[in-house]
């Protein structure tokens, strides 16, 4: 695919303690996401979603994998990194945090124009910089924010003052973690949509990690699900959402709060710790389908035999032995 | 019916520098035993100020009017030793970010004995260590997780805790504010699961406060929906978050889209604006300026909150024009 902006291949990335066991926070991920595309990786705490963004933006050391940006192995030298992360921008959750409280929002903005020189770059001022920014954000007129203060702004400013931040970098791509979760409900549509104009004006990529569903089925075009370092299913965003294969899924799906939905599958504990990832499939442990007895068929696979890497880019994949099977069988 | 807990026109008023600042205008609400009443709103609308007064944890500068009243007694006039028998023992509350409300550096068994030993001083300690197992099991956590330090378990685990301790002197009523915000899905039904089976068992009644509409649609039996201090609409849950009458309450709900809805593709749906200050509140309908439907007397006309039959209520010209 030529216009796969961002890509990982067999991505691992790994956390070890001194004299302890490796924690396998990413444990071998291919993802893509192309021009003017929004893929929404959704997962649980400790699925490694979050490692696995910081990894895609140059934060963390791959183990094993690569990172690939326009086709070309990610470039580790401090001045390649310094020209990746231009490219590649970071939204942050909690716009409150976020924001140097003592700043003023022309600052905060300006701050990554002036470590990138990009006035001199472009050959325009930097207040028109600042200024073309926050209008792209949805912040206008901007100069009447230029001099306010992180305090003095409501959420949903405070947040599009992080987007004008990374806006103002002329990036490819945006990595949005979770751009909504500590805002109120009737802000994060107006977020939401400033994502898929953005998307729809500009032609960036988004890739946004969340672990809230309704937010996929709002913006993303598809969506990868994350479990214990793995992505285990994967496809366009409606095929995914109203077809799930994976039992993980089904579950995750299944306890979205809504007044008729299906039979709640609430999964007991949590993602187990990735310093001991089961064998076999990642997920037996807790699956719900070998538990009732549904996965009978394949429960010796389950327990001892490992999924392939689901591949990046096109079609619905799902990375399990009950799926496999039943495909097997209706081929 | 008679209530557990009756808010009776209540409204807080803060008193700053900059003159008062109305945080709640005259609620009335009322909760009965066993009953599981929401109370939905964004930042600011009042929501957790108007929970405070329950166990009157309002700041000194607030100043409250109209009665609160826990089981008939008015906790906003009662005496020192009555209030104090009343938290914990008759009312108590589940407050959010667990992380923050825990003592990082003592084990959170003890945190959970701390309120029995304090109402019951009389027990001996490995009665109390045995009460602190029962309460973790309750809500589904071992026994042996009293001897864990806070930053030993995970976000869901914390807030099982918080409700073990607010669940530690069998009270009547619980308030719960935002108890599972910072919490993944998987985690939130859990919580939500635990919440549910103590309203089962123990017949207690339960307050809970979110801006998320629909997990209050999950677990709610009545749902009150709050702006700008104020109620303005309330009905029956399901009603609420399905057919709601208010324009505010419709932007809630609908900014948490049913997944599979195709008209929710690339269509997220939002409120423009922000919240009115509460120092300066708009003229009329103080969300008129927010509102999609407005027309020219929304300007004017401040209106009430008016029921119908069926146990529904809203304050909105057009409701009252129906």
């Amino acid at each position: 695919m030529t216009d796969t902006v961002l890509e990982a291949r067999g991505l691992s990335v790994t956390f070890g303690s001194r004299g302890g066991p490796l924690a396998r926070a990413v444990d071998g991920v291919d993802l893509s996401v192309r021009t003017g595309e929004i893929v929404a990786l959704v997962g649980e705490s400790g699925s490694g979603k979050t490692t696995l963004a910081r990894a895609l933006l140059g934060l963390e050391r791959p183990s094993a994998g690569d990172v690939l940006l326009d086709g070309a192995s990610l470039d580790r030298s401090a001045r390649g990194l310094r020209a990746f992360r231009r490219r590649v921008q970071l939204v942050l959750q909690d716009p409150a945090g976020a924001l140097n409280p003592r700043h003023t929002v022309y600052e905060s903005v300006a701050e990554g124009i002036r470590l990138h020189r990009l006035d001199s770059a472009t050959g325009r001022t930097e207040t028109d910089l600042v200024a073309e920014a926050l209008s792209s954000a949805g912040l206008r007129p901007p100069e009447r924010l230029f001099l306010r203060y992180p305090h003095e702004l409501s959420g949903g400013q405070r947040q599009r003052v992080l987007i004008a931040g990374a806006l103002a970098m002329n990036p490819q791509l945006l990595v949005a973690d979770e751009p909504v979760s500590s805002l109120d409900a009737s802000i994060r549509g107006e977020i939401l949509a400033l994502i898929l104009h953005l998307r729809d004006t500009l032609g960036l990529g988004v890739l946004v990690v969340t672990h809230d569903l309704g937010l996929a089925w709002n913006i993303a075009d598809r969506i990868a699900v994350m479990y214990l370092g793995r992505v285990v299913e994967a496809g366009p965003t409606e095929d995914v959402l109203r077809d799930p294969q994976h039992p993980y899924t089904r579950a995750l799906l299944s306890v979205v709060p809504e007044i008729d939905h299906m039979d709640p599958v609430v999964l007991t504990g949590e993602v187990p710790d990735p310093t001991r990832i089961p064998h076999g499939c990642r997920f037996h442990p807790r699956c719900p389908a070998l538990a009732d007895g549904s996965a009978a068929a394949v429960a010796d696979a389950c327990r001892g035999t490992a999924l392939p890497i689901l591949p990046a880019g096109e079609g619905h994949h799902t990375a399990c032995h009950l799926v496999a099977a039943r495909q097997g069988a209706a081929s | 019916m008679s209530g557990l807990l009756e808010f009776e026109d209540v409204s807080v008023t803060y008193r700053t520098s900059g003159g008062d600042v109305p945080a709640v205008r005259g609620v009335s609400l009322s909760v009965a035993a066993g009953e599981v009443v929401g109370i939905a709103g964004e930042s600011g609308c009042g929501k957790s100020t108007l929970a405070a007064t329950i166990l009157r944890l309002q700041p000194p500068s607030a100043k409250v009017t109209g009665r609160v009243l826990f089981e008939g007694e008015d906790v906003q006039t009662m005496r020192w030793g009555d209030l104090r028998a009343l938290r914990w023992a008759g009312a108590s509350m589940v407050f959010q970010g667990a992380l923050h409300s825990l003592n990082p550096v003592q084990r959170v068994g003890a945190q959970i004995a701390e309120p029995i030993r304090l109402h019951e001083e009389s027990l001996s300690d490995s009665a109390v260590a045995r009460r602190v197992g029962e309460l973790l099991e309750q809500v589904g956590l071992p026994a042996a997780r009293a001897r864990a330090y806070p930053h030993q378990l995970s976000g869901g685990q914390r807030q099982r805790v918080m409700i073990a301790m607010a669940l530690a002197c069998g009270p009547r009523l619980i308030v719960a504010d935002e108890p599972t915000t910072a919490l993944d899905v998987m985690v939130q039904a859990q919580v939500l699961g635990v919440l549910r089976d103590l309203v089962r068992e123990f017949d207690v009644g339960l307050v809970m406060i979110s801006h998320d509409l629909s997990v209050l649609a999950d677990l709610c039996d009545r749902i009150a929906v709050m702006y700008a201090g104020r109620v303005v609409e309330q009905g029956p849950a399901g009603k609420v978050f399905t057919d709601p009458l208010h324009p505010y309450a419709a932007a809630l709900a609908a900014s948490f889209p049913h997944i599979g809805d195709m008209a929710a593709r690339y269509a997220p749906s939002g409120l423009p604006g922000d919240p009115p200050d509460p120092a300066d509140l708009p003229t009329g309908c103080s969300f008129h300026p927010r509102c999609p439907k407005r027309f020219g007397a929304c300007e004017t006309t401040d209106p009430q909150l008016r029921s119908d039959s069926a146990g529904r209520a809203a304050a909105c010209l057009l409701v009252e024009g129906r």
